[in-house]
């Protein structure tokens, strides 16, 4: 391994990190209205193609990002058409979802493969971008990257500090009782869905255009879904803490590569399935710490409470019901 | 503001929850609605709140005649309920439930509201601390908040759906106090309540329900006696005492200062022994202790101080295999929520009851079914599926699915929604298990059940057992005074 | 409680059936046209690609074999009620375990005891890699989703582990899988035909199996009931946890024998993707099949039939093989769709 150059490895965290932050916001604004879209790996798969047969056949990058936003979209309204207005299962709908969407993705794309596209380069803001340190990092970086660091601080702002978002929040918390003041539960649950998946579609675009450009079979962002929807439990279904899962795990994928001469015996594979095990060993946490057995032995242990209190959270308790009004 | 009701009829197919029902309220008064469980209080506010829409009748308000049929639309009019449940946010925080609803646009004008709800909750003597979880409150607070976020939003009356359940005297204290300011101010609350001494203790005006209609009405001073008359009917003699079955001293449950926490009161230190072959009655109203006093005793709730004990036998701890070990049944008030399995037959039902094996014997289960049909005369073949039965139906089947020789009979509302035949039929059944030594512990909202069906009572108020005596060496009268927390 | 499709007299269900099957139909000629392919071809190649000729037909058996057993396990754990979509990872548990068996024993004497015994270590390794999943549910209160999807990737990167480590083919490894085992240890076939009736065998076994546990024993009367309502099966003396448990491994092992079935019948090796998707493909068999045993053999045959037609396409249209799975979740979605208006 040559030698690390730091910034250089921020930065491609950054770049590398950015779909899967956008994925994990999107999914993120669903579930916290109580809504699960089981289909955003097909989503991500589908948006990436359709994103970049249209930027292909438009050479128009713009349209290229707007087509795989719209598909994010309308995968998303259909997960919450079903689920919502029809009472199906999330969880057999979104599940139904990702597998076709996949395949529609391959068959629809089929012609697209491995040709050559349009892609999003590297935009860097003039004059700051030479700010040290900071500069290369962030400011060095393609305009999806940009949206993806833009959207963490106005997702946080927009959850935690406008009534819309507490709305949103009270909906997945209770929605018999958002019902009862008034709110438009099943609309407002149907929007946010919508707009999440709206962000996946960007995502899945981002990946076609920008982070492994091209289509092909496989495209490169298999699994990603199935990854970001481990970083939101993970994140505790907060939007910050989730988008810094991503960046670990974008940082774990790149040691993964770069560090296979430092640790040969841990195969890279660890580090590709590593949220999975950090998911599961995060809903046991959170578990745990509810049951108040835990409460008492956890004060033995400095790791354990360390551990409970930054992996706290608990999923909004509305996640994957369906509310009926009565 | 003035309300007006007329003629106020709610109908659930063939139950008639309100059956015309007149009421006029002035403003700035504190009103009662007392009435015994079932008799329609808790239907009628929910009408008024806009929970539930009325089958038929007028609502004025100030003489204009209002329709709506969302709690947020009876909001807007001035109209506010405190539900029993509390319709919140747990995880959020108290200024976040606060907001919900009041705030709008783009954004949260925190500081605004925080200085809002610091300033109403000082002007009744309310500590909440904006910043703490709602799950992390008492419900008396919870209650609190949710009097205060109602305010703010302008309303003018007040729905208070039995609020002392569950809270600490002094909060009662604050309660009051708050709602006496508040008619003070000009604003009308509805006091619902089956609490005596409360409802004496703070209104203006008091109107009892009795089975869906309006039986009397009464202003200040109060006259205890004729509102318990009104709550509870004509006075049955009570029954002879028939000679003890029981077995004096052989005892088949005991509790020996257990307490527990659940449901809204709780249950406080109780000592209570039933022998071999008695029939106990546990009365009062829903929600006071009855139905965690009898889940302690199948095992399906831990208790947090004391010993229970089955025929002798330290059983505190143990889940509730072990106690149907031992013969001890327990059948629910939720019939299909927590007793029978949707979607199984009559004769799954009966099949899973089979002994050891690993094969079902069908044909058996399927004669038993059919037995257990005749006896118990349930409407329905053995494939009907038990969410196909009725109510009442599904009660009979519960009861046929008990086992042979229960030593203990934990049962939670045995009739409710049977009809008078039905009862009666039920009656002798559980009275034959009696006659053989099975101990029956029952939970009933029917008074005149306990009184003639029970050897012997405890009432129950706010998670206390405030009476335990023999049927016969009491009144109705003094039951009914006990439940409503004047005994 | 699951989605279960509602019951309907014969009349409304034929009706229902008409409109998916002509939804489907639409569904799919429209993707078609989207991707510039005429419609009629395409339904032709896939029928003719799946049942034009017994060799076809062989082809579509194999794969009608650890669908089916995928889909047998799927019945237990869909009885109690548990979305099992781990069974993707129980598949892949069970393929290393028959890859390890066969490995030790591949200088053994008698090869037909291994096979058999590769068998019996697939099952056990699904069941195992279930148990895990229903233990972390149990213990850890972590939904069986999310549990078995961790556990999914967890499998398939010890697979990728396993094919490029210390299974690797001498020299490089590759994405070829591991070494093929020599011809005694595969699964004995028909002739040319490639079909290996041991296969077809154990998938009627375990669908006989399955039929009879579900519906006369016990153990299957439990399941339904804790899946119906846990509370009341617990008052009525049934364990849940026990079941949760019992059900899961019941569901790997059958998806454990459809790994063994892929790798002493189908590839004869471990290769990155031994389940071919079998696991969750089976989840959508068993949803369409209302979760009842006498449906799923048919809509996994017809499952298998879109699969195999479908390799055709790439080659006599241009087509992409994914026709197939386009179908099938048309298919599923159509039937939500019908069923959820109705509500």
């Amino acid at each position: 391994m040559t030698d690390l150059d730091l910034t250089v490895l921020l930065a491609s965290i950054v770049a590398g990190a950015a779909p899967i932050v956008l994925a994990v916001l999107g999914e993120t604004i669903s579930e916290k209205g109580g809504v699960i879209n089981l289909s955003l790996d097909g989503s991500i798969l589908l948006s990436a193609m359709v994103a970049f047969a249209i930027a292909f056949q438009s050479d128009n990058l713009f349209l290229g990002f707007a087509g795989g936003a719209l598909v994010g979209a309308m995968m998303a309204a259909l997960v919450g058409f079903f689920s919502v207005f029809l009472g199906q299962s999330q969880v057999a709908v979104g599940f139904v979802l990702t597998l076709t969407a996949r395949d529609l993705a391959y068959f629809l794309g089929n012609p697209y493969a491995r040709l050559y596209g349009p892609q999003a380069g590297v935009n860097p803001i003039p004059w700051l971008q030479d700010v040290p340190v900071l500069g290369p990092i962030f400011l060095h970086q393609s305009v999806p990257a940009y949206l993806s660091l833009l959207l963490i601080p106005f997702a946080w702002w927009y959850l935690y500090k406008t009534p819309m978002g507490l709305r949103l929040r009270a909906i997945g918390e209770h929605p018999e009782a958002a019902y009862a003041r008034g709110t438009n539960t099943r609309a407002i649950q149907f929007w946010y869905t919508v707009v999440g998946g709206l962000l996946v579609g960007l995502a899945g675009a981002t990946f076609s255009l920008c982070t492994k450009t091209g289509w092909g079979r496989p495209q490169g962002a298999e699994g990603t879904g199935w990854i970001a929807l481990a970083i939101v439990i993970f994140g505790g279904w907060h939007p910050v803490k989730a988008a810094l899962g991503a960046y670990l795990f974008a940082f774990l994928q790149i040691m993964g590569i770069h560090f296979q001469g430092w640790w040969p015996s841990v195969p890279a594979q660890v580090f590709q399935v590593a949220p999975f095990p950090l998911m599961i060993f995060t809903l046991i946490v959170m578990y745990l710490a509810q049951k108040g057995s835990t409460r008492t032995s956890s004060r033995g242990s400095p790791w354990l409470r360390g551990a409970v209190r930054i992996l706290s959270g608990s999923a909004p308790a509305g996640l994957g019901r369906s509310f009926k009004p009565e | 503001m003035r309300i007006t009701l007329r003629d106020i009829r709610k109908q659930y197919g063939k139950v008639i929850a309100n059956d015309g029902i007149d009421l006029e309220i002035t403003e700035g008064s504190i009103h009662g609605i007392l009435g015994e469980n079932g008799a329609g209080k808790s239907t009628l506010m929910k009408i008024l709140a806009g929970y539930t829409t009325k089958t038929s009748g007028t609502i004025l308000l100030n003489g204009r005649p209002v329709e709506y049929d969302h709690p947020s639309q009876a909001t807007r009019l001035g109209i506010g309920m405190l539900y029993q449940d509390p319709l919140d946010f747990p995880p959020l925080t108290v200024l976040e439930n606060f907001l919900m609803g009041l705030d709008h646009g783009l954004v949260s004008r925190v500081e605004v509201y925080r200085r809002r709800l610091r300033e109403m909750a000082d002007h009744f003597g309310f500590h909440l601390d904006p910043e703490t979880t709602v799950q992390r409150l008492t419900v008396g607070e919870r209650q609190q908040l949710e009097l205060v976020r109602l305010l703010a939003l302008g309303v003018e009356v007040l729905i208070l759906d039995e609020p002392t359940t569950g809270i600490s005297s002094l909060q009662k204290q604050a309660l009051f106090t708050a709602l006496r300011k508040l008619a003070g101010e000009g604003k009308t609350s509805f006091l619902v309540s089956h609490k005596l001494e409360d409802v004496e203790a703070l209104c203006d005006r008091i109107t009892v329900l009795r089975r869906g209609k309006v039986e009397g009405e009464m202003g200040l001073p109060f006259e205890s006696r004729k509102l318990l008359g009104w709550m509870f009917g004509s006075e049955l003699p009570p029954p002879p005492c028939f000679e003890r079955r029981a077995k004096e001293g052989v005892s088949a449950l005991a509790m020996e200062g257990v307490s527990a926490s659940g449901g809204r009161a709780g249950l406080g230190p109780c000592h209570v022994a039933v022998s071999q072959g008695e029939v106990v009655g546990l009365a009062g109203l829903e929600g006071s202790g009855q139905g965690l006093f009898l889940r302690l005793a199948a095992g399906l709730e831990r208790p947090e101080t004391g010993k229970i004990r089955v025929a002798e036998e330290d059983m505190t701890g143990k889940d509730h295999h072990a106690y149907r070990a031992r013969r001890v049944t327990f059948l629910p008030a939720g019939r299909l929520e927590e007793g029978l399995m949707p979607g199984l037959s009559i004769t799954e039902h009966f099949a899973l009851h089979q002994k050891r094996g690993m094969m079902i014997q069908w044909p058996e289960a399927q004669e038993r079914a059919e037995q257990g049909i005749e006896r118990f005369r349930i409407r329905g073949s053995s494939f009907s599926a038990a969410e196909s039965l009725s109510g009442g139906n599904q009660q009979r089947l519960l009861l046929a699915l008990l086992p042979a020789n229960p030593s203990l009979l934990l049962l939670e509302h045995p009739t409710r929604g049977l009809d008078a035949d039905s009862v009666q039929w039920v009656w002798e059944k559980l009275m034959a298990y009696a006659a053989e030594g099975t101990s029956i512990v029952f939970s009933s909202a029917e008074l005149d059940e306990i009184f003639q069906m029970a050897g012997r009572v405890l009432v129950f108020f706010n998670g206390i057992v405030v009476k335990d005596v023999r049927t016969c060496d009491t009144t109705m009268e003094e039951l009914a005074k006990a439940i409503a927390g004047k005994g | 409680m699951l989605p279960f499709l509602e019951n309907s007299r014969p009349k409304e269900l034929l009706i229902r059936v008409l409109f998916i099957t002509v939804g489907v139909f639409c569904l799919t000629s429209l993707v078609l046209l989207v991707a510039g392919a005429p419609p009629w071809p395409a339904f032709y190649h896939l029928f003719v690609g799946a049942l034009g000729s017994w060799s076809k037909l062989a082809q579509v058996l194999m794969v009608w074999i650890p669908l089916t057993l995928c889909a047998c396990g799927l019945l237990y754990s869909f009885r109690i009620g548990l979305w099992n979509i781990g069974v993707e990872g129980q598949v892949v548990a069970g393929a290393i375990a028959s890859t390890a068996v066969l490995r030790f024993g591949v200088e053994s004497g008698s090869p037909s005891l291994m096979i058999v015994m590769a068998f019996a270590g697939g099952m056990l390794g699904g069941s195992v890699w279930a148990i895990l999943a229903g233990f972390l549910k149990t213990k850890g209160g972590v939904n069986e989703i999310f549990g078995g999807l961790g556990l999914n990737f967890v499998a398939q990167g010890i697979t990728l582990w396993l094919i490029f480590g210390p299974w690797k083919r001498p020299g490089v490894g590759s994405m070829s899988g591991t070494e093929v085992f020599p011809e005694p240890l595969w699964l004995p076939t028909f002739l040319s035909a490639r079909l290996s009736p041991a296969g077809l065998v154990l998938t009627v076994l375990a669908l006989v199996v399955a039929a009879w546990v579900l519906n006369r024993t016990r153990l299957g009367l439990a399941l339904k009931g804790i899946g119906s309502n846990p509370k009341a099966a617990y008052l009525h003396g049934l364990n849940p946890s026990t079941y949760f448990i019992l059900a899961m491994g019941l569901a790997g092992g059958c998806a454990g024998l459809a790994g063994a079935f892929q790798v002493t019948g189908v590839y004869h090796r471990l290769i990155p993707v031994i389940s071919s998707n079998y696991g969750y493909l089976a989840l959508l068999v068993v949803m369409l099949a209302n979760y009842r045993v006498w449906g799923s053999p048919w809509i996994a045959f017809f499952f298998a039939c879109l699969n195999v037609g479908s390799i055709q396409l790439p080659i006599v249209l241009k087509l992409d093989s994914s026709l197939s799975g386009i179908i099938q979740g048309a298919l599923v979605l159509t039937t939500l769709l019908v069923y959820g208006v109705r509500k």
